[in-house]
């Protein structure tokens, strides 16, 4: 099978060796990686550099040690890790019932079109438009609140902010569920229509289908696709900072916030440091991510 | 049916809800100082030569991006799927890391590049937001773009339909751009979409770096003095995306009965 592929017309050539052959496969990887290497690890570079010295360029975990214990900085991560993880379950299980909603409807009809195209805008409509938007809407002169407010709830009376974590969180769901919509089609569109009708012939109801049979392929799919939400809320800056003004505590407010270098000199090192730690942070979620892909992959024929 | 009122309740919610703030929005944007409504916000976008060549700009920067996307991005996707799937993990993790590495983060390093080493290479890479900001938008995008165009070969049989094209006599480019890439064609056109959207939208590394210059920026900029312009910008280029990418989905859709 792979011979088909590799070679078609070479029936005369000799097959090369497997290294070789496996080391000539490697090179298609190079401009992918090189190009990552270079604009990826760049930054990355000068981060982690700045992170580990003091500001006149010696090496120090002195501003790793303070952007891990100093209080404002750990009420940070708390609130960065609550918001991603709360936004991306929501984000998760609404996007997934939106996109099945979406597949299961007639191919090329304008509603999966506008779906679709719409999700592609709104995913990244996020930062200070979003926050504008959500002002307009929820703000104290805004529109739903008059709304609400005609029809006898008065939600600012009952304790409601925008610029309050759940203002916050309803904010981060608009760009979250968008983004599970683009990465879970593909994986929703894989179903085979025979499973469910074998499913079916054996007597099996939707509920059984689901179960047993469509959730346990899609888990892979499920499952990653919420941890890059967890990923991209954690990331998320510009909306915040536009609806809150740094009220809510949050890595990236602090960071920014030490490396504008507004609070006391020497402060931007700290920031770096607390760059750092967070890059930190996901990337152990990312890798219990792979290790628990790589169990569910079983499943999946590649 | 039961299966038509979940997909009734679920699209009647995400329509109030995704629709709500945009309809609020504009409503904001038609808002004039006196209490009325009216389209001085709208009309001032018109008549402001600085945020148009903003938008010409970031304009370029969103095409450039999008095509060295999926230069990057799909030849590699497929090459892992049909050659080597033994590091198909290893780069997964590898697409992973431009999430892992948060924008601030990354423009706090370019900052630091930016500010401190003036070779002429640099210098010339900094000297217009178009060569400065579009290789690391292009980094920004990848993750999202490998997975969906990941996610859309694991639906088709690229195997079969590479190995079907090869016996046809076609070789691997062709087989690539002639059968592989119409059967993933909504999983290109998405990661499309988001790169589109993500360079009109992104404004920390832009706005970090200083180029001020690029849509998203000046739109903030603009918020500052003017938040019913701001609004009405919003809206406009949102819209003004949306129907781009609407186009290409019927055209798209069009190529595919022919």
């Amino acid at each position: 099978m792979t011979d088909l592929l590799d070679a078609p017309h070479t029936d005369a050539d000799p097959a090369p060796p497997r290294a070789a052959r496996r080391g000539r496969a490697l090179l298609g990887l190079v401009p992918f990686t090189a190009y990552l290497l270079v604009f990826l690890g760049g930054p990355l570079y000068f981060v982690i550099s700045g992170a580990l010295s003091d500001p006149d360029g010696q090496p120090t975990i002195a501003n790793v040690v303070a952007a891990l214990t100093e209080p404002q900085y750990r009420a940070a991560f708390a609130g960065s890790i609550g918001i991603s993880a709360v936004t991306a379950a929501i984000g998760a299980v609404f996007g997934t019932f939106l996109a099945q909603a979406v597949v299961t409807s007639r191919p090329g009809s304008p509603l999966r079109r506008i779906v679709s195209t719409a999700s592609g805008v709104l995913a990244y409509f996020g930062g200070v438009p979003l926050a504008f938007a959500w002002i307009a809407a929820l703000g104290q002169t805004g529109l739903a609140t008059l709304w609400l407010r005609s029809a006898g709830i008065d939600l600012y009376a009952a304790g409601f902010r925008i610029d309050s974590l759940t203002g916050l969180t309803l904010a981060y769901v608009y760009f979250q569920v968008p983004l599970m919509v683009i990465l879970v089609t593909p994986a929703l569109e894989g179903l085979q229509p025979q499973w469910r009708e074998a499913a079916e012939n054996l007597g099996a109801s939707a509920w059984d289908y689901w179960r047993h049979v469509a959730l346990p392929v899609l888990a892979p799919a499920l499952a990653g696709a919420t941890l890059v939400l967890f990923g991209n809320a954690f990331a998320a800056y510009a909306t915040a900072l536009a609806l809150t003004s740094g009220f809510i505590p949050l890595v990236p407010t602090a960071i920014a916030s030490a490396l504008s270098g507004n609070v006391l000199a020497g402060r931007q090192n700290v920031g770096l440091a607390l760059g750092l730690t967070m890059v930190v942070v996901i990337a152990v979620v990312m890798v219990a991510y792979l290790l628990l892909q790589r169990r569910a992959a079983r499943w999946i024929a590649r | 049916m039961r299966r038509r009122r979940w997909r009734v309740v679920v699209l009647a919610l995400a329509a109030v809800y995704f629709l709500l703030p945009l309809f609020a929005a504009a409503e904001f944007s038609l808002r004039t100082p006196g209490g009325g409504y009216g389209l001085a916000n709208w009309l001032a976008i018109a008549s402001d030569p600085v945020l148009l060549a903003a938008l010409g700009t970031s304009l370029q920067i969103a095409v450039i991006t999008a095509v060295l996307v999926l230069v990057l991005v799909v030849p590699t996707a497929v090459w892992v799927r049909l050659r080597l799937p033994s590091v198909a993990g290893l780069l997964e993790t590898a697409t992973i890391l431009p999430i892992v590495v948060p924008p601030v983060v990354m423009a706090a390093g370019i900052a630091f590049v930016q500010a401190n080493l003036n070779t002429p290479l640099f210098n010339a890479l900094f000297s217009s937001p178009i060569s400065a900001l579009t290789p690391f938008y292009v980094v920004l995008a990848v993750p999202f773009a490998y997975r969906a165009v990941d996610n859309g070969l694991a639906a088709v049989p690229l195997r079969t339909l590479v190995e079907a094209a090869r016996n046809l006599g076609a070789g691997l480019p062709t087989a690539l751009l002639r059968v592989v890439l119409p059967a993933i064609r909504s999983a290109v056109l998405g990661s499309a979409f988001l790169t589109l959207a993500l360079v009109l939208g992104e404004v920390v590394i832009a706005r970090i770096l200083l180029y001020t210059n690029t849509f998203p920026v000046a739109v903030v900029v603009v918020g500052q003095s003017q938040a019913g312009v701001s609004v009405a910008l919003t809206l406009a280029s949102l819209v003004l995306t949306w129907l781009l990418l609407l186009l290409v989905s019927f055209a798209g859709g069009r190529r595919r009965v022919s």
